[in-house]
Formats: C-alpha cells, structure tokens, sequence
C-alpha cells in the first residue's frame, strides 16, 4: 500500500535521484558499449517482464476469459459464449446492480467524509502539538493491521449481544440491540466507518508529508497580507499542495472501487455488503468458481478503474509535455 | 486488478526507442515460458509412489478433528509400519482450492465429502478409484454409503469415515419445565412454536450470517415435501427451479419465518448454538455439530434431537446426514500404502481411533465400538440407520457455484422479506450448470 503511494507521487515532486550525469558533452550521442547494453536490458527486462507477466498477461487473459464458460480444469474445456456472461451479471445476478451502488456510495463516502478527515488530522498534527509523532502513529496504525485483527477490532465494536456500541446505547442483550452486521439497511454503514477509521490515517500521512512541503514563506505572505487562518490554509496553502491533492483524489477512488477486506471478514460481502471485488473473489476464487462470469465481473471493475488512471496519468504527462 | 499506474522516469528520444526494442523481446521471451506452462501444466506428476508411506491431505483443521486423524494416522503407522505425511490445511482453504490442489501436486490421499462435490470431481479425472479396497472392506457399510460412495461411471471412488445427522436440538429441561412435546407433523411444529414464542422464548433459533445453515431448512422442507428424488434431481438441476413444487417448498417456509430468530443474519451457527445453551431459544435445526459448542457437560447431558417433522410425502424416510471420507487422488492411485490407508480408514478399528477423540460424529463402518456412545450418539445413529435415503446437504448435492453464489444471496433475501424470485433462480442455475 505505502509503495502504492510513494509510486503516485509525481515524478516532478520526488527526490532527484542519481542526477542526470554529464551526459550532453559535445553534442553527439555516444554509442552505447556492449556492457552498457547489457546492463541496461536487464534493469528494463525485468522489470518489464514482470509487469508483463503480472499484470497485462492476466489481464489480457481475464478479458478473454470472460467471453467463454469454462469450469476451470483442462483447457479444453473452455467454450466460447459471446457476451452471455455480461448479460447474465447485469439481468440475472441480483447482487451485481446493489453491488454497483455500494461502490458509488463508497466512494462518496470516502470523499466526503474519510478523505476530509484525514485532511483535518493532517492540519491539526502539523500544528507544533506535543506529542504528535505519538498521535501520527495511533492515527496510521489502522492503515498496517492484517485483515483477520481488522476483524476482530470490529467485531468487538459491533457485536449485537455484548459489543461494545450496543453496551453504550444500552440495548446489549435487549430485543432493541442494533444488529449493525446483520441488518442489511446499517451494515454498510458500519462497514464504511470501519474503513474510513483505516482510510483517514493514510490520507493523513500523504498531507502531512505534502504540508511539510509547503514553503513557510507562502503562510508568511499570506499573513502579512492579512489573510485570517482559515484564508491563508484555502487560497494559499490548499492550492500549493495541488500534486498531492491529485494523489488523493485518485487514491481516494481506487481505494473505493478496491474496498473489500472490511466487508470480508464482516460476512463475506452478502446481504447488504456486496460489493464489485467482493463478488470477483467469490465468483473467481473458491469453490463456487464460476471463471466466465468471474472474469466478466473483474473487466467491468477494471474499465471502471481505467477512468481514475487515465485521468491520472493524462494530468501528469500532459504536465510534463508543457513544462 | 491492474491498480497500479505505470510510474515510469521520462527518457530521452534515442533512450525510448532502445527501450522499446528491449520491451519487445523481453515480450517475445516471456511468451515461452508461459505457453509451456499452459500446455504442460495439468498432467498429474508422475513417480510420487513409494509404497513405504504416504502423504495425506486433511482439511480437518479444527483442533479436536486434526488430533483425531493424527490418531488415525498413528494408529495406522504402528498397524502397518507405513509412515503418513499429514498436510493440514485451514479447511476453508482446502476446500476454496481444491481445483487447483488436484491439478497440481496433491496428497496420495486427501479428506473430502460425498455427493456431487466427489462425482464431479470423479468424473473429470482427477481422482483414482478404489475398487480394490472395496472389495476388502464393502461388507463393512450399508447400502446407502455404498451409494454415496459410488461415481458417475459405477466405479468406487469414496471411502467414508463418519456422518453426522441434521435435526432440530433442543434442552430437554427446558421441554420438561413447560411441557413442550416433540412435534410429529409440521403443523405440530407450527403449534409448538407459537406456544414457545407466547412463552417469551424465540422458537426456533437460526443463524445465517454465513449463508449456507439456511439450506438446511430449504432440504428438509424439500424433502419432506418433494421427496428426496426431487431433491436430488433439482440439486442437479434436471428439475426446473420455476415450478409449483418450488414456491411450495417457500410459501411452507414463510410459515415458520415469524418464529425464526429475527437476528439471524447477524449471527453465526454458534452464536445461535450459544443461545441455546443459554436457553433463550427453544429449538434449532443443525447438524449434530453443534454439540462441540456445549463445552460444560451438564448443557451437553441436557441436549436431545428430533427429526423434522413429517409435512406431505415419504413421511421422515429422508435424512440429511452429509458424509466425511477419503478419496485417493490420481497421483495417490499408483501407491499401494495410500491404498491400505484407505482400508484403514474403511476398517471398525480405523474409525475407532478417529471417534476415541473426536465424538461429536457417528462412525459409519459397522462393528466400530459404540459402546461409548451418549444417548445422543445413539439417537443419531438410529436416524442415520433407520433412514430410507440419506441427502448430503444442498452445498454437496448441487453444483458448489448454485449453492455459494446463487442460493446464498437468494435465501438471505428471504430470510429478511419473505420473497422467493425463482424464476431468478432458475435463469441463473441454467447459465451457471451450462458452464460446467
């Protein structure tokens, strides 16, 4: 997750790393030596290699797929089915539409709720408070935690019979106890507190590094100009920290759109918790295998991931084209 | 998926195209490897077969099951002087892979069920039969074991180890105390719940956050409705989900779902086993694996079964009692100590060492020792005996994809609003059984 974010950095705003050497001596390329070919196809073999065989072969596979029924043994038996397979996620399989507006609400949630938490802890921290490493680690431990502890955590809060929230209502072990994992219209609320409580700490971090970057010297104008707290952080230092905002803003809906462990250990993302990567690992992985149709579920998630990235990657070229 | 945007450094022109002509071939030599992985993949590995031991895949990775095939396995080690590598895998897992587990490098032999769950499996291949030690242990089971064990193409293939019962358990001091009696017929039952749920008890407890529990009420209601043939035609999909005989088996449900424990959804099997230990409900419906969950023996003593009660055909004829064994997989075929240990496990004596310390399941091999069974045992011994035809739970008798994927959810919808789409039901079984 940490390297997802140090990779999102743009490039612009990374350390200079083993600076561009003199290489622009006369004018002419130098030809490259045997050795330096060498050397150099295999830092970019490799780790082409890798993406190609982790990343593209299978996504190129998971597309194929999705176009053929197959039960997952031999290769011969995979069959060719057209388009049936979408059409039976979106008019036959009931949790796929639910699924679809998890997900938006997910992400509405995460952007209007989580990621502005996270943002105002990064302002308080950034404060000179005492103790606020201390704060820092107690806010981004969540982002760190196993999926099984997450569950646990939880299930401590949210238990109906002696949880910790129904004992503060007053309504543990009474008919009127809240069934926050088990009644499907609250569930999701209560999935999504649980993944703002991880998601927060993560943005946090990101604007916490991106205030330390902002020049002090910007505030101290700002000052002098008479701009109060609240003008100096939304005119000046707010927009001074766009590379992160863009960061965020996309980490925000991948997050969104990868949201599953929370709903996993919770029941499996059935009954009010469907969701799009919940419904690819049941149709994928596991006994009830269903390759076509899992495959179909996975295309849509990915061609639904594709417009954050392509918005990303064309904002940070595009940038780079101009300068 | 692919979440992860290229970072990549921007390059001069002349460093592009160099890299560009790298990434090709780095393409070009990452194709070979990857075509003869698809291509030679599948066979079973060969010349696995030492005939001084075996290797043995257990899925049973719950602490009193895993100790009990240990003693199995030690049993087995001192009889024969054979030695037995156990592989114990978290059984979620071990049943979650079990498609890659036997195309790969699996175990000589390896725990599994009954039903369509071994059929399927069966008939593509990747299991080896077990004729020969059936003919050495086949006097030892009855004639519905002998046909749970058997294939699609007539060969023997399972070897079973123990079952378990499913029925409603209840307190009998609880009973006592009210004068609750055991119901004969479904509207006994109906009766008896609305006495309980006057009574301030919730009649029937149910749990159903995991999803499949609630399929065990769907097979009785079924059963006892349908007939246990229905049963396992519609498990296989030769009988349609969108007929009278479907929304009957619903709208009978819908007559118990008031006096079900409305918390249902957010609760597990043993939360709901808990609560009725804890007598807050009056009667649950479960396989009698639910006794491991009375840890204090005086709740255990306290516990008694009924069998659903009769509603329209075959009376109680039919039991739901899904079988745990061994199969051989095809590398295991080939070793003769695998084979042996499968007889084993067929043998009194080799259940005996697996039911010395895990007792919560009825051995099936006859001449095994019951002498040390409860009451409770015993009772679920004689249901299983007394039986006509034993059912394997709807997750083993129908393809796993129906089950997980489409009845879950299905019967989740229910349990909240009552509502059954079983012409939904039967458009996803199509698609989903044609792409077996």
């Amino acid at each position: 997750m940490s390297a997802t974010a140090r990779d999102l950095v743009p490039p612009e705003s990374r350390a200079p790393s083993g600076a561009p050497a003199k290489q622009v001596r006369s004018g002419k390329v130098r030809r490259l030596s045997k050795r330096d070919k060498a050397v150099l196809s295999l830092m970019v073999g490799i780790p082409t290699l890798i993406q190609l065989v982790f990343i593209w072969l299978p996504t190129v596979m998971s597309v194929g797929l999705s176009f053929t029924r197959w039960n997952g043994l031999a290769l011969g038996d995979i069959r060719p089915a057209g388009a049936d397979n979408y059409q039976y996620i979106s008019q036959d399989y009931p949790p796929f539409w639910p699924a679809i507006q998890h997900n938006m609400l997910w992400l509405a949630f995460l952007a209007l709720v989580a990621t502005p938490l996270g943002l105002l802890l990064a302002v308080l921290l950034d404060q000179q408070i005492r103790g606020s490493r201390i704060y820092q680690s107690i806010f981004f431990t969540p982002v760190m935690l196993s999926l099984a502890l997450i569950g646990i955590i939880w299930q401590l809060f949210y238990q109906r019979d002696n949880g910790l929230l129904n004992f503060l209502l007053g309504t543990s072990g009474t008919q009127q106890a809240v069934d926050w994992f088990g009644d499907s219209s609250i569930n999701i609320w209560a999935a999504m507190i649980a993944a703002t409580w991880r998601h927060a700490g993560y943005v946090m971090l990101l604007y916490l590094a991106g205030l330390k970057g902002v020049d002090p010297s910007l505030k101290e104008a700002a000052a002098i100009d008479g701009a109060n707290a609240a003008q100096t952080f939304f005119r000046v230092v707010f927009p001074a920290m766009r590379p992160i905002n863009i960061v965020i803003v996309v980490i925000t809906i991948i997050e969104s759109l990868r949201a599953f462990d929370v709903v996993y250990v919770i029941n499996r993302g059935t009954n009010g918790l469907e969701l799009l990567s919940a419904l690819v690992i049941q149709n994928l992985v596991g006994e009830g295998q269903v390759i076509g149709v899992g495959s179909a579920l996975a295309v849509v998630l990915l061609v639904i991931s594709l417009v954050p990235i392509v918005f990303y990657v064309s904002r940070t070229f595009g940038k780079e084209k101009r300068s | 998926m692919a979440a992860h945007p290229e970072a990549s450094t921007s390059a001069g022109p002349v460093r592009r195209t160099f890299l560009k002509t790298i990434g090709v071939s780095a393409a070009g030599l990452a194709g070979v490897p990857l075509v003869a992985a698809c291509t030679g993949g599948s066979g079973p590995s060969a010349g696995g077969s030492e005939s001084s031991g075996l290797s043995f895949g257990s899925g049973s990775s719950d602490e009193v099951p895993k100790k009990a095939y240990q003693a199995v396995t030690d049993a087995f080690t001192q009889k024969t002087g054979k030695t037995v590598r156990t592989n114990v895998v978290p059984h979620n897992d071990f049943q979650n892979k079990i498609n890659s587990y036997l195309q790969g490098s699996p175990d000589d032999a390896f725990t599994w069920f009954a039903g369509y769950r071994m059929q399927f499996y069966a008939s593509k291949g990747l299991l080896a039969p077990a004729d020969d030690v059936w003919a050495k242990i086949g006097g030892n089971f009855s004639d519905a074991l002998k046909k749970a064990s058997t294939g699609p193409d007539g060969k023997m293939y399972f070897v079973p180890n123990y079952n378990y019962p499913w029925g409603f358990f209840y307190r009998k001091s609880v009973w006592a105390d009210k004068g609750y009696e055991v119901p004969e017929t479904f509207d006994a039952l109906k009766a008896l719940a609305a006495r309980m749920k006057a009574d301030g008890i919730i009649p029937i407890g149910f749990a159903d956050k995991d999803g499949w529990p609630a399929m065990g009420t769907f097979d009785y209601i079924n059963m006892r409705l349908n007939g246990y043939q229905f049963h396992v035609d519609l498990c296989a999909h030769k009988e349609s989900w969108d007929q009278k005989k479907v929304t009957d088996v619903f709208d009978t449900w819908s007559a118990l779902l008031p006096f079900q424990d409305p918390a249902a959804l957010g609760q597990t099997w043993q939360d709901a086993a808990r609560a009725l230990a804890a007598k807050k409900t009056g009667m649950y419906l479960l396989g009698s694996f639910v006794t491991q969950q009375f840890t204090d023996p005086a709740v255990l003593k306290d516990i008694d079964f009924f069998a659903f009660p009769e509603i329209a055909t075959e009376g109680r004829d039919a039991v739901e009692a899904p079988i745990d064994g061994l199969l051989l997989s095809t590398k295991g075929g080939g070793n003769a100590a695998a084979h042996q240990f499968m007889e084993f496990i067929g043998t009194p004596e080799g259940q005996d060492a697996y039911a010395s310390v895990d007792a919560s399941n009825i051995v099936t091999a006859k001449g095994a020792d019951t002498s040390k069974f409860t009451p409770l045992n015993k009772k679920c011994a004689d249901t299983i005996a007394q039986a006509k035809s034993i059912s394997q739970f709807f997750d083993r008798d129908a393809l796993p994809a129906m089950a997980n994927n489409v009845m879950i959810p299905a019967l989740q919808t229910f349990l909240k609003n009552g509502k059954m789409d079983v012409k939904n039901l039967e458009a996803q079984a199509k698609s989903l059984y044609a792409a077996q």
